[in-house]
């Protein structure tokens, strides 16, 4: 372990034990310095590891084992004990003959496109207020605390306030849209049928553009002045230093940017729930909630498990794609 | 950092314009729903029943009073200040403890470590949901420590939440402070957690503080979890806010008079902290 160290530090590092050992002899049993020093990362990062695999890793691996199982509430005190169903549920989720596999699929179909707005306009609003606010201005602190909002809002709060501004007979959106412009002959549903779609990426937006603009504002302030300043006496002008200095160094922020952007808005659960309550409409049921409805309100856990390894893979995929061709695209720029 | 506006390059009236276009459309974007959580919780029931209205005909403070009565609220808020609270504190030293060991030691496992947990991030919570509900249920069942509908259950499942995320951005910052400084604290007879704490942990101030405002924002706004892991007393405010929408009336005036009570102190704090919250990112994260 101590081979990867560099000599020198073992060095220094060695003779600070060597002196530390006198005031740490209570705590901790008098073995040699270098075990310490090796030991001494592990002793660490265990609280780390050992909640991360009791909440997230022993649970994935149990969910996967579940999804081999026809796991009903009959089982729920000892899953062990539910019958080996093989890939039946997995069989069952992928057969878009039968209701349960088109229905998956819709939900699927909606999460994507949904994912695809919601995530191209938060950048697109992160990008434009990040880049309008780059330069001091009288009131530049004041917006910046107006933008960063919507992100500071308790989710279940705000949604719920979009909500009521979504009602039908009392809301905001309604009363703006029919009585005031008259774009409307009837008052609009919008948390239900197909309008619950545009209700919901609306919501998402509005909730994760905020954060699109904090990273990228952040991303701004590490892009040198020198290059704006040399560029101006080059004789470019704002829009062409925005093209050719900000938006190409912004591109390492972006790739992970867009990446967490993705994979926070595909998986949203709070919007949904909170807007619409346990039964999503149909054209905007996202695929948390349609799993979630499929495990604890039919309580068939075997079949939920195998819909989320399944869009789990998905992600997987996605991900790795993503990060396959947008690296090789930053390559091929550099070069 | 910005050009000071008598730069050389004064940006043309296109470039102000178009800013103040995108500003405003923004910013009325972002306040709007603020603006009707506030003007509707100040309106009497049947204002908020009706044809929505720009301008209130009538003040009420009636729905801030009523909404302790209608839900017990004050339970709720507790219950979220205690769990949020908790995990922010446990998840913050935590990450801490981690993010030192990662930034200034070079061991087996290093890299497996931090990749394994900013992967979690990618997992649907759903996928975990299922199985963790089961673990706490069993627990409970076998050893009698009730981690189903307790606090402590969600407190331990919040922390996590936030882990990764700490870790990294941690990671990040204390790269960002010289070496040197604790290995000469370590040569002055420190131990190395003494230079943690003496040294690390002092520089890094911002950087812990936007991790922590990140952490009890995460912990305060979560809705799944809360939906499943808690029951009548261990309500938190995620679930419990929903108490005003069963009823065949909706008390709409009293919803957005609750929505915003529990939103003032974590956007206040958060407001008042962002800026760390920016500077952490900078030095840490987005590099």
């Amino acid at each position: 372990m101590t081979t990867t160290v560099t000599p020198g530090r073992t060095d220094r590092a060695g003779s600070g034990e060597s002196v530390g050992t006198k005031d740490a002899r209570g705590r901790l049993p008098r073995i040699p310095d270098r075990i310490r020093h090796g030991g001494l990362p592990y002793l660490l990062l265990l609280p780390a590891v050992v909640l991360e695999l009791l909440v997230h890793l022993i649970p994935m691996v149990i969910g996967i084992a579940m999804s081999f199982r026809q796991l009903t509430q009959f089982y729920i005190r000892n899953w062990g004990q539910a019958p080996w169903a093989a890939f039946d549920n997995y069989r069952v989720a992928v057969d878009f003959d039968a209701p349960i596999g088109r229905a998956l699929l819709h939900s699927f179909y909606v999460t994507c496109l949904f994912s695809v707005l919601a995530v191209g306009l938060s950048w697109l609003f992160g990008v434009a207020a990040a880049i309008m606010m780059q330069e001091n201005f009288r009131g530049r602190g004041l917006l910046r605390a107006v933008f960063l909002t919507p992100y500071a809002l308790p989710v279940y709060a705000a949604v719920i306030t979009w909500a009521f501004m979504f009602q039908r007979d009392n809301g905001l959106i309604n009363h703006v849209l029919h009585d005031q412009l008259g774009l409307t002959d009837q008052p609009s549903f919008w948390l239900i049928g197909d309008n619950s779609f545009v209700a919901l990426v609306v919501v998402a937006v509005w909730k994760s553009w905020p954060f699109a603009f904090l990273i990228l504002m952040a991303g701004l302030q590490n892009i040198p002045r020198e290059l704006y300043e040399a560029a101006a006496i080059d004789g470019a002008g704002v829009w062409q230093q925005i093209r050719k200095i900000t938006l190409p160094s912004l591109r390492p922020v972006n790739q992970v940017l867009v990446l967490v952007l993705f994979l926070w808005t595909f998986n949203d659960f709070n919007t949904p729930y909170v807007l619409f309550g346990r039964a999503a409409p149909e054209a905007a049921d996202l695929i948390s909630i349609h799993i979630y409805q499929s495990s604890f309100v039919t309580w068939n856990f075997g079949s939920g498990s195998a819909m989320s390894v399944l869009l789990l893979l998905f992600l997987l995929l996605v991900t790795a794609v993503y990060l396959l061709l947008t690296s090789r695209g930053r390559k091929t720029a550099d070069a | 950092m910005p050009r000071p506006p008598s730069s050389p390059t004064a940006p043309p009236r296109s470039f102000r314009w178009t800013r103040r276009i995108v500003l405003t459309f923004l910013s009325a974007f972002a306040l709007l729903p603020v603006y009707v959580m506030l003007s509707s919780s100040l309106k009497p029931l049947q204002d908020v029943s009706g044809k929505f209205q720009w301008i209130p005909s009538g003040f009420t403070i009636r729905p801030y009073i009523d909404i302790w009565d209608t839900v017990p609220l004050a339970r709720y808020f507790l219950n979220s200040l205690v769990v949020a609270g908790a995990a922010t504190v446990l998840s913050v030293v935590i990450a801490v403890f981690a993010a030192y060991a990662v930034s200034r030691y070079r061991f087996r496992g290093r890299r497996v470590f931090t990749v394994t947990v900013l992967s979690t991030q990618m997992f649907p919570g759903i996928l975990f949901l299922l199985p963790l509900f089961l673990i706490f249920v069993n627990i409970g069942n076998t050893t009698g420590i009730a981690l189903y509908g307790s606090r402590g259950g969600l407190i331990l499942t919040y922390l996590t939440f936030s882990l990764p995320f700490s870790i990294w951005m941690l990671i990040g910052y204390f790269d960002s402070i010289p070496r040197d400084l604790d290995e000469a604290a370590m040569v002055d007879g420190c131990g190395a957690l003494g230079a943690l704490f003496r040294i690390v942990v002092p520089a890094a101030v911002p950087g812990i503080v936007a991790v922590a405002v990140y952490a009890f924002m995460t912990a305060w706004g979560e809705v799944l979890f809360a939906s499943v892991m808690t029951n009548d007393t261990t309500r938190t405010l995620s679930v419990g806010l929903q108490g005003y929408a069963t009823q065949n009336d909706v008390y709409w005036n009293q919803v957005m008079a609750a929505s915003l009570v529990v939103s003032v102190p974590v956007v206040a704090g958060f407001l008042l902290l962002q800026r760390y919250l920016v500077a952490g990112l900078t030095a840490g994260a987005v590099k």
